[in-house]
């Protein structure tokens, strides 16, 4: 799974199979030539390299989720969603480069919730947000210690 | 204030609570971080997996065995899910730990929560593995009570497929199995992604039949024209790996398909039009290539590959199309692209030339049109390799010798070389253009490089001389021997300072590496589609690597024994051949090598009993007559699961009708009773015994080698003038087929097929084989057989060799 934004560099990615792109200079020849590929067709779903990629696009970011070629592309799908579903509430609705690097703490617990070692654990994206939600006011009223109140 | 959050934090985490009484550490500076947010229970899952990752002991597993069992089965879904998580990740450490919470794990199944469905069955499939019954009963519960989770429903089907799977090694049918129609049933689901997952299972399924593939194809069709790219994407990919094993149950589909070639989604359009192109039907294929050619150039190279893979599939199919697919080929060639793309267009191109005779003039024709403006050398040498074995068997051969010369002129250095390579060989074999060759290649004895300048001068000063059988020896037949063992004797020859010339005859001839004609449609089964390419030329390397390296290992091997050096250079070494069954108490095999003038038996011996210490092994043959023992090897130890070798030397006999024949062979040893475990022998003492060991033969071709001839039709002329020659017919009335017929005289003769020979086009009744190789000691052998198909099949056979003897061998062994 990846964040590039539109220069193609990595603001945030977690690979999961230790066989695939073993050192960090694979890693990133791999997302360069991902984002090249990507970045002017806005088509969703690509194969490269032997495994399927399935992304979407916001304003200046780039959202990436990768399988093995055996993998069901509508399961890679579901969890793309997830993910960008996910950071448009937890930025709510600010899906933009400098306000995910403010949050990246909150983006990158986001996340680890959603894969976690390669297996998908959650793909419905307002759970995943209650899970992950860190800020005050999104906690009710009558949960809240009285410090924080 | 912290004293009031961790309490409060007790409470909602309940059974997170006593982990931080065990690890007190880690822990305590986890809550630290709790002082800065709220807490909630994602943290103290977050917690939970982090202190189950850390635990790597067996023991410290089980104190919190007890812990981790009641958070499977918490109410809040995401400690649940975390817990089933970690177990998973833990079956792979300590798995017998995690089968004891099978019953929590079969509660959680049970839950509401669509992840935690998933979680828990993941958890159990890994739990009962290994039991094959186990998962049987596990399928057959869960594809009745109807999972809320989709990636439930997922895994389940791909279990049930993997069971399928091992169902049909073992001898099951498929159709009528309950997990099929689970399977079959999961097309009608709510969830797009349950369907596809249960189409793509089906397609993947190794037997199915047309009828099973229809629902699922229908359902895919469906797909195609779904507005999501995704679906596409998968729709069609399954399509084209549908179509390689089943191309009529595509044939529906090929308007949706079309559609598709126009998609925005540059992977969707190339799969849709390679899967047309293998499903098309003959009167489409003009169609197709002209929607293709719109937008090839907007592909990269990688998909332009594919397409010309499934070209060259198409071209093999319909063999009258070629006029229209080689001017599409040759387009593409024109327009830019890097040397994979290019060189994989002229392979097709050349298997083309190679596979239809027909296209031979306008496929060489397009060729030289693009060694014109090549920029890569390597290409550019191989066409022109390519142009010297095939141009002069064509009609106007001189219409090709102004392309190469100019490449002579402007080309660099290995390109010019290969030019002249190429003019000597039209030299060597059209009498009447000789004149004019002789005087470019003169021209070429000019040049600024040395090793054009080297060519030239030694084409010239051959051609020159007027001698066919020299010509033909030495340009149109390329170099025999093998190229590792021309340079180790090279070395060895430079290493002691002789007066004697080298001789080529030292040096043992090569295996001919059998062409692998690689079927397309079983290529594209390896692999995905991008990477059909390089997968398949993969393996045909490879097979050839294989091939010399044997004759190669075969051959170090015996040079490492001093008593067989003094026979002379191995000339031929057969396969295998088993002696024994395979669980038998003493496994033997055998491998026959020739040597010019002996025979050396090498027999690979393993003993498979633990308890037996064997010593002194060797073996003991009858031999027909005519035959001598020269000397015997024998394996001195042989001790349990260790493989030694025992070695028979024998003389051939002078008469070579008493080469072939049976030879009975015996297992002779002493045997010393010895320990199973250390392996050391109780006495010294043993006793000998002997096994009998199977009958193997010495064939007439174990002892020829294979030899290819360029032009066999020359050397056939030659022979008939130099070589005796010796002529019988044959009826073979236990064969029904001209292929059985031509696979078996292979076979038996052991020589190679030229020219393509032993192929047999569709539908003739009679046809002519022609085989070359080398008998022992280097007398050649050319044989033409014409197999005619009536009732049975009736053969000719043709013998022309150097020696009277191995011709008549040659008759008789047939006979």
């Amino acid at each position: 799974m990846a964040i590039l934004d539109n220069d193609g560099n990595r603001i945030l990615a977690k690979y999961y199979d230790k066989n695939v792109f073993a050192t960090a200079k694979e890693q990133k020849a791999f997302e360069k030539n991902l984002f090249n590929k990507t970045h002017r067709a806005n088509a969703e779903i690509i194969m490269l390299d032997g495994l399927t990629c399935v992304y979407r696009s916001n304003v200046d970011l780039f959202f990436y989720v990768m399988g093995s070629s055996h993998e069901n592309e509508l399961i890679l799908m579901s969890v793309l969603n997830c993910l960008y579903d996910a950071v448009s509430q937890i930025l709510r609705k600010n899906v933009e480069k400098r306000v995910v690097l403010e949050n990246l703490d909150i983006v990158m617990l986001a996340m680890d919730e959603i894969c976690d070692g390669g297996i998908v654990m959650e793909a419905d994206s307002s759970a995943l947000v209650q899970r992950v939600a860190l800020r005050t006011d999104d906690i009710p009223l009558g949960e809240q210690t009285v410090a924080q109140v | 204030m912290s004293a009031f959050r961790r309490d409060k934090k007790e409470e909602e985490e309940g059974s997170g609570n006593p982990f931080q009484n065990i690890e007190k550490t880690t822990v305590l500076q986890e809550t630290r971080t709790f002082n800065d947010t709220p807490v909630n229970p994602r943290k103290c899952t977050h917690i939970l997996t982090k202190i189950l990752y850390l635990l790597n002991q067996v023991t410290t597993l089980q104190g919190i065995e007890r812990y981790m069992k009641q958070a499977i089965v918490d109410r809040n879904s995401a400690v649940s899910s975390a817990a089933l998580v970690s177990s998973l990740h833990l079956t792979k450490i300590a798995g017998d730990v995690v089968k004891r919470w099978v019953n929590e794990v079969q509660e959680a199944v049970n839950s509401d929560s669509v992840m935690v469905q998933y979680h828990a069955l993941g958890v159990l499939y890994h739990i009962r593995k290994s039991d094959r019954l186990a998962v049987n009963k596990l399928v057959a519960k869960l594809s009745h009570m109807s999972l809320k989770s989709p990636y439930a429903v997922c895994m389940l089907i791909r279990i049930a497929c993997k069971l399928l799977e091992d169902e049909d090694s073992s001898g099951g049918g498929s159709s009528d199995s309950p997990l099929f129609e689970f399977i079959e049933s999961c097309l009608r689901h709510k969830s797009e992604m349950v369907i596809y997952e249960a189409a793509h299972a089906i397609v993947n399924l190794r037997r199915t039949t047309s009828r099973e593939l229809a629902p699922a194809v229908s359902v895919l069709q469906l797909f195609c024209s779904s507005p999501k790219p995704t679906l596409r994407f998968a729709a069609v990919r399954t399509l084209n790996k549908v179509a390689m094993s089943h191309p009529e149950a595509v044939t529906a589909c090929n308007l949706d398909l079309e559609n598709l070639i126009t998609d925005s989604n540059r992977s969707v359009a190339t799969l849709a039009i390679t899967t047309l192109l293998k499903t098309g039907a003959e009167s489409s294929v003009d169609r197709l290539m002209k929607q293709i050619a719109s937008f090839v150039s907007e592909i990269s190279d990688e998909f332009k590959i594919v397409v010309v893979q499934a070209i060259r599939a198409l071209c093999l199919k319909f063999p009258r199309k070629h006029s229209v697919l080689m001017n599409f080929l040759s387009a593409m060639l024109r327009d830019e692209g890097g040397l994979e793309y290019k060189a994989s267009i002229a392979d097709t191109i050349i298997t083309i030339i190679e596979e239809n005779p027909e296209a031979k003039e306008t496929g060489l024709a397009h060729l030289c049109e693009f060694i014109e403006d090549c920029e890569h050398t390597s290409l550019a040498v191989r066409i022109l390799h390519l142009l010297g074995k095939e141009g002069p068997r064509t009609k106007q051969p001189s219409r090709y010798i102004r392309f190469i010369y100019n490449r002579v002129i402007l080309e660099n250095a290995p390109v010019r070389a290969a030019a002249v390579a190429a003019m000597a060989q039209f030299g060597a074999a059209c009498p009447d253009l000789l004149p004019n060759i002789q005087v470019l290649l003169a021209r070429c004895q000019m040049d600024t490089d040395d090793e054009v300048r080297d060519r030239a001068t030694y084409y010239y000063s051959i051609l020159e001389t007027q001698d066919k059988p020299l010509a033909n020896h030495y340009i149109v037949e390329g170099l025999q021997v093998s190229i590792p063992s021309l340079e180790r004797a090279l070395h060895q020859y430079t290493m002691n300072p002789t007066d004697v010339p080298f001789d080529m005859k030292c040096v043992p001839l090569a295996a001919v590496p059998s062409e692998e004609i690689v079927n397309p449609s079983a290529k594209g089964g390896q692999a995905d589609g991008m990477l059909i390419s390089a997968a398949s030329s993969g393996s045909k390397v490879l097979a050839v690597a294989a091939t010399v390296s044997r004759e190669e290992s075969y051959a170090e091997k015996l040079r490492s024994v001093p008593e067989l050096v003094a026979f002379g250079p191995l000339f031929r070494s057969s396969e295998p051949v088993e002696l024994t069954e395979s669980e038998t108490e003493y496994v033997v095999r055998c491998i026959k090598h020739s040597f010019p003038q002996h025979l050396v038996l090498q027999f690979d011996c393993v003993n498979t009993l633990s308890d037996q210490l064997l010593e002194n092994v060797r073996v003991e043959v009858e031999t027909p007559t005519g035959y001598q023992l020269v000397q015997e090897i024998p394996c001195p130890r042989l001790s349990y699961s260790e493989t030694g070798t025992a070695y028979l030397v024998f003389q051939f006999p002078e008469e070579l009708g008493a080469t072939v024949g049976t030879f009975n062979a015996t297992l002779k040893f002493l045997v010393k009773d010895c320990d199973p475990a250390t392996g050391l022998p109780d006495s010294d003492e043993g006793y000998d015994d002997e096994y009998m060991l199977e009958d193997f033969e010495v064939t007439l071709g174990d002892q020829i080698q294979k030899v290819t001839k360029a032009n066999f039709g020359a050397a056939w002329e030659e022979a008939g003038a130099t070589h005796c020659e010796l002529a019988d017919t044959y009826s073979l009335s236990n064969m029904g087929t001209l292929e059985e017929a031509v696979k078996n005289i292979i076979s038996f003769l052991g020589m190679q097929p030229v020219e393509r020979s032993d192929r047999i086009p569709e539908g003739k009744s009679s046809h002519t084989l022609l085989l070359a190789g080398v008998f022992r000691g280097g007398y050649e052998i050319l044989v033409q057989v014409k197999l005619a198909l009536a009732a049975a099949v009736t053969m000719q056979l043709t013998v022309r060799s150097t020696n009277p003897e191995v011709a008549e061998l040659v008759t008789s062994a047939v006979g």
